[in-house]
């Protein structure tokens, strides 16, 4: 019988998505619909002194405008939820609308509701608003000094806490050490870009007193429980509906004002009422990346044994804690410290702060990538400071595979790991060796070619809910699937996850084929609607095919037990005696005596001629929470040429070689590192949002902002090796960020690299040419601030 | 992303379209629209009326014109790329459009359009300096021609008068014995020139008898630069493109934004200048 589960099957999912069929909210029409538009604050940091709407309300085809002072006793402010433990977290209230102060160009300021969307955007530019400007600042370093412009009153120096994470004797290890090496580094703002931008309709029934609202969203539960806490209404009259999602990246993770104002006009108007943001307003008013400024060290043995690292961050927050902002810098970030590696001392001193840009929060691989930037950067250091070869430190310091579970000086358990394995894979796919001979025969004429190489672990299927409520996480993270099998076989899967581009329709259903010995086409997966799917809390963090798949798993297994109980019944076998074998339900011994999966689900639903005792019907439902996270790993390659005359960077070969445990689908896992890789490459060499010093976005639309572009990217050479995850039932681990944690670190490792024969020890990332150029002159001068220079062109 | 409300009027002549821009202001000629239906949407631009000029068949083509040839200003850059003509006898002006944004960019996007608005980064200013081309310019009271090199006057600034409409781009032959070069250092994210370089240079007898470099992304509008002037009667020794490229900047003052800083784009031209002059020399010769 061939097998489902670990096949390469085309996803389902696409012909509807390249062809246009798909709906997503902005496409939802309802009758009588209205359109609001936001306007949005101009300056970073102000006082406002008046708001005149008058005009605004009198404007064609306006129904309403509201302003904070409206609206301010009606609603809660914007909920933070995780709440970080033992870092004395201030979150000072983040009002839906601003009134007296605005905090970030695109503080919401007003909203208008009218019968156009046309009419709407017309009635914004009426509102007259005065505003008295006060200092701002998004450097969060500079933003946490004493003497900065303060943000909220009730946050002295701007700091929203301080968090530490501490393991081993970092000091002790710090002073007794042969070799420290040190570096600023800063990891720039990011701007999501999801392709399809933050979008609402919500709709009000007053008869019923239910609220609906579609959002695009990657977990629809979590809305529906902040939405009622902003809207303070009955969470059981509140449903959300996350229709087709054109990619989140995190941004569609947190709550936003904007969804709660729209149900709120709803409300008041008996009219549905749509927003949906355009790019501009998307770069503005939906959540940043990253945002760290970082001073690291690391020291070790003259041999390369690495004995510690230290770091001191300031990340920033923007100008309000974000939905999950305080986790992402601390428990995503410092935790996982150690690496790949057998790291005894670890001290990290974090420093949320808060700043006059866009709230910042969860960004594919959320503190993850900048954990591994920083590690994977050292370690290259390291090895140039000790003069040996950067992958021969690495395998040095690698935890071995016989270690596993192994548990870190931050007192993290990796579940199961071969990081050699990946490492040999990665080398034999490059032919490493013939490389560094190539790189010197270059260098002799004059040419500069690098390698990278990054050997990355992550910390994802998030997670086992006692661990989320022991870090503040204001949510469980277990996830949910319901199995329901039809009389005539087919089934639908509704799951708690909500896939926005990762291909779970078509990885999960393979799951459940696999299962039942069925076509794929046989299973329908629905996610999004809180009305119908169990409750779960979505699709981030690399999550939903280890936590959510696990429990369409066990789900599954409930029904197939059932169906088997009938099965035997209907084969007059006594119930021991019936195994599933070769795709059937059969009595042992007598393989022709044998019912199918669809044969049993008919009776279990007819319910004709049941086992005694057992309830007619055939679905089940699975709560599962996992009991660890999940580690994947695996080792990127990127090699390059770098024209030392314009600093332009041409990537050669990037080779990913991930361990995800068993692959379900492996051109859907090949594409989810494709994505990734790309994310980071953009980190690396083009991506930055740039605001001047009265804190303007300069990089708001996307002739600014450098997403990648497919002509810019290299192909891409993925291969797998297979560790199974021992804590869930598939023995799978996340994919989804795997590729952006690690490409960032590779290319920026084999730039430096191609650059060490000109003392380049550091650029700050995105590595532009101008940056590469100013880094080989200041190099050629022989400059020590080779390395420095990037900091203040970024801010 | 919704401008301001607007009239529109779809010209069906020639006539049309230049009594509609004698009538008033606030009048816009739009073609592809690629350059200001954008600016429309950010409401940086906000025309009372556009006139459509993109389906005028007088305002499209590319013809001869002794041993030159003639443009419509309403001819797309696929319509450029698409001629044999230009292809043979004007393949700056060719390497130079397919530097130009994506394929649907290529399809809508119109020559006269990207004159017209004279964007400082844009790539056709520079080609036009250095082809010598002339523009024909039509009003309701008539009609004048202006050089390319009298043209541009400023960021998105030309010599276009508010009744005017740029209907032709003439480009005068290219002299036997000439290599020419297009290089472009494109913005990752715009597509628009950071530094681009059309270089163009004319050989007799192995000596360079004409050296004309035009640079666009670098300063406010694209301009020739004046050290080419050096390499005429020399054989195009690397020392001597060395000097020229080096003066390349000379007296202009070199753009600086958050991608590339001045000091960079400065440093750029120059190399940028060097390898074009370096490769129209080898196809010159």
């Amino acid at each position: 019988m061939a097998t489902i589960f670990g096949s390469g099957i085309k996803r389902r999912e696409d012909p509807r998505l390249i062809t246009g069929a798909a709906t997503y909210t902005d496409d939802v029409k309802l009758p009588g619909l209205t359109y609001a538009a936001f306007l949005r604050s101009p300056y970073a940091h102000a006082q406002i002194t008046r708001i005149d709407t008058r005009a605004a309300a009198r404007a064609p085809g306006v129904l309403a405008v509201y302003t904070g002072a409206d609206i301010k006793d009606r609603v809660v402010p914007v909920p933070c939820a995780w709440n970080v433990p033992n870092c004395n977290l201030i979150v000072p209230p983040h009002p839906l609308l601003a009134h007296e102060k605005v905090r970030y160009v695109g503080d919401g300021v007003a909203m208008v509701v009218a019968e156009s969307r046309a009419q709407a955007r017309d009635a914004i530019d009426l509102i007259d608003v005065d505003y008295e400007p006060l200092r701002g600042g998004v450097d969060p370093e500079q933003m946490a000094q004493p003497g900065a412009p303060q943000l909220h009153a009730e946050v002295p120096d701007n700091i929203a806490f301080t968090w530490v994470v501490a393991g081993g004797d970092a000091e002790r290890a710090f002073n007794e050490a042969e070799v420290k090496v040190r570096e600023r580094i800063v990891q720039q703002r990011l701007l999501p870009t999801a392709m399809e931008c933050r979008a609402a309709v919500a709709s009000y029934n007053k008869g019923s007193g239910q609220l609906t609202l579609w959002v695009s969203s990657q977990n629809p539960h979590i809305h529906r429980f902040l939405c009622s806490v902003m809207l303070n209404l009955p969470e059981h009259r509140v449903r959300v509906i996350s229709p087709e999602v054109g990619g989140g990246f995190g941004s569609k993770i947190p709550a936003y004002p904007d969804e709660a104002l729209v149900s709120l006009a709803a409300m008041d108007l008996g009219r549905p009422v749509k927003w949906a943001e355009d790019r501009s307003e998307n770069y503005k008013a939906t959540i940043h990346g990253r945002d760290h400024v970082e001073d690291v060290e690391l020291c070790g043995t003259r041999d390369g044994t690495i004995t510690g690292i230290r770091t001191k961050v300031y990340a920033g927050l923007g100008a309000y804690a974000s939905t999950a902002a305080p986790g992402i810098p601390t428990i995503l970030h410092g935790l996982v410290y150690s690496g790949a590696y057998t790291i005894p001392n670890i001290h990290g001193t974090i420093h949320g702060v808060y700043t006059a840009g866009t709230p910042v929060d969860a960004y594919r691989g959320a503190g993850r990538p900048e954990a591994a930037y920083l590690i994977e950067r050292l370690v290259d250091i390291y090895a140039r400071e000790i003069g040996m070869d950067p992958v021969e430190v690495r395998r040095k310091n690698f935890i071995p595979a016989d270690k596993f579970p192994y548990t870190t000086a931050t007192g993290l358990t990796y579940d199961s790991g071969n990081y050699a394995g990946a490492l040999d894979k990665a080398l034999s796919m490059l032919d490493y060796k013939a490389f560094r001979k190539e790189q010197a025969e270059a260098r002799s004429r004059g040419k500069y070619l690098g390698i990278g190489v990054v050997s990355y672990i992550e910390i994802c299927g998030l997670g086992p809910s006692q661990v989320a409520g022991a870090v503040g996480f204001g949510g469980g993270l277990y996830d949910s699937a319901i199995v329901r099998v039809y009389p005539t076989g087919m089934i639908r899967v509704y799951i708690g996850g909500k896939p926005h581009g990762q291909g779970e329709e078509t990885t999960f259903a393979q799951i459940v084929a696999e299962e039942f010995n069925y076509p794929v086409e046989n299973i329908q997966i629905v996610a999004g609607d809180t009305e119908i799917t169990p409750q779960g809390w979505g699709t981030y963090g690399s999550r939903t095919t280890a936590v959510c798949g696990s429990a369409v798993k066990v789900a599954a297994q409930r029904v197939k037990e059932k169906a088997r109980k009938v099965a035997a019944h209907l084969l007059e076998a006594n119930e021991a005696d019936v195994e599933w074998k070769d795709g059937k339900f059969s009595v042992r011994g007598s393989p022709d005596q044998a019912k199918t999966f669809a044969e049993a689900a008919l009776m279990a639903n007819l319910a004709w001629n049941m086992p005694a005792g057992l309830e007619p019907g055939l679905e089940a439902t699975a709560f599962f929470d996992p009991t660890n996270f999940v580690y994947p790993f695996g080792t990127h390659i990127c090699t390059v040429e770098v024209d030392v005359e314009t600093g332009e960077v041409h990537i050669l070969r990037y080779v990913a070689v991930d361990d995800c445990g068993p692959p379900i689908n492996p051109m859907i896992v090949d594409g989810q590192v494709h994505g990734g890789v790309i994310q980071g490459i953009g980190e690396a060499l083009q991506e930055i949002a740039i605001y001047d010093e009265s804190g303007q976005l300069l990089t708001g639309t996307m002739m600014d902002y450098a997403v990648p572009k497919a002509s810019q990217m290299p192909r891409i050479e993925t291969a797998h090796t297979v560790t199974p995850s021992p804590v869930n039932p598939l023995g799978v681990k996340g994919v989804g960020e795997a590729g952006t944690i690690a490409s960032a670190a590779a290319v920026v490792n084999a730039v430096c690299d191609a650059l060490e024969p000109f003392g380049v020890r550091h650029i700050q990332k995105p590595v532009t040419p101008a940056r590469v150029w100013a880094a080989v002159q200041a190099g050629q001068r022989g400059g020590e601030a080779a390395g420095q220079n990037g900091k203040e062109r970024a801010r | 992303m919704i401008p301001t409300s607007f009239e529109y009027v779809r010209a069906e002549s020639l006539k049309d379209a230049l009594k509609a821009l004698d009538d008033g202001h606030g009048t816009k000629v739009i073609a592809g629209g690629h350059s200001l239906l954008p600016i429309m949407k950010f409401r940086l631009a906000q025309p009372t009326r556009l006139v459509d000029i993109s389906r005028l068949q007088d305002l499209k083509g590319i013809s001869e014109k002794g041993r030159g040839a003639r443009i419509g200003a309403a001819t797309t850059y696929r319509e450029l790329l698409d001629s044999e003509l230009l292809r043979e006898r004007f393949p700056l002006l060719i390497e130079a459009t397919e530097t130009i944004g994506d394929i649907q960019v290529r399809n809508r996007g119109t020559i006269g359009g990207s004159l017209a608005h004279a964007d400082p980064a844009s790539d056709m200013p520079a080609v036009m300096l250095v082809l010598d081309a002339t523009f024909n310019l039509r009003s309701k009271a008539g009609k004048r021609s202006v050089k390319a090199r009298e043209f541009f006057q400023g960021p998105f600034t030309t010599a276009l008068a508010e009744d005017e409409l740029l209907t032709e781009i003439v480009l005068p032959p290219i002299p036997a014995g000439s290599g020419s070069v297009y290089l472009s250092h494109d913005h990752p994210a715009s597509g628009y020139a950071i530094v681009a370089v059309a270089a163009l240079l004319t050989l007799k007898r192995k000596t360079v008898s004409q050296a004309v470099a035009g640079l666009t992304g670098v300063g406010e509008s694209a301009f020739l630069a004046q050290s080419m002037e050096g390499l005429v009667g020399t054989r195009g020794e690397p020392e001597a493109i060395g000097r020229a490229a080096d003066a390349v900047t000379a007296g202009i003052e070199v753009n600086g934004d958050t991608h590339a800083p001045a000091e960079y784009r400065r440093h750029l031209a120059t190399v940028m200048t060097r390898r074009a002059l370096t490769t129209a020399l080898e196809r010159a010769g």
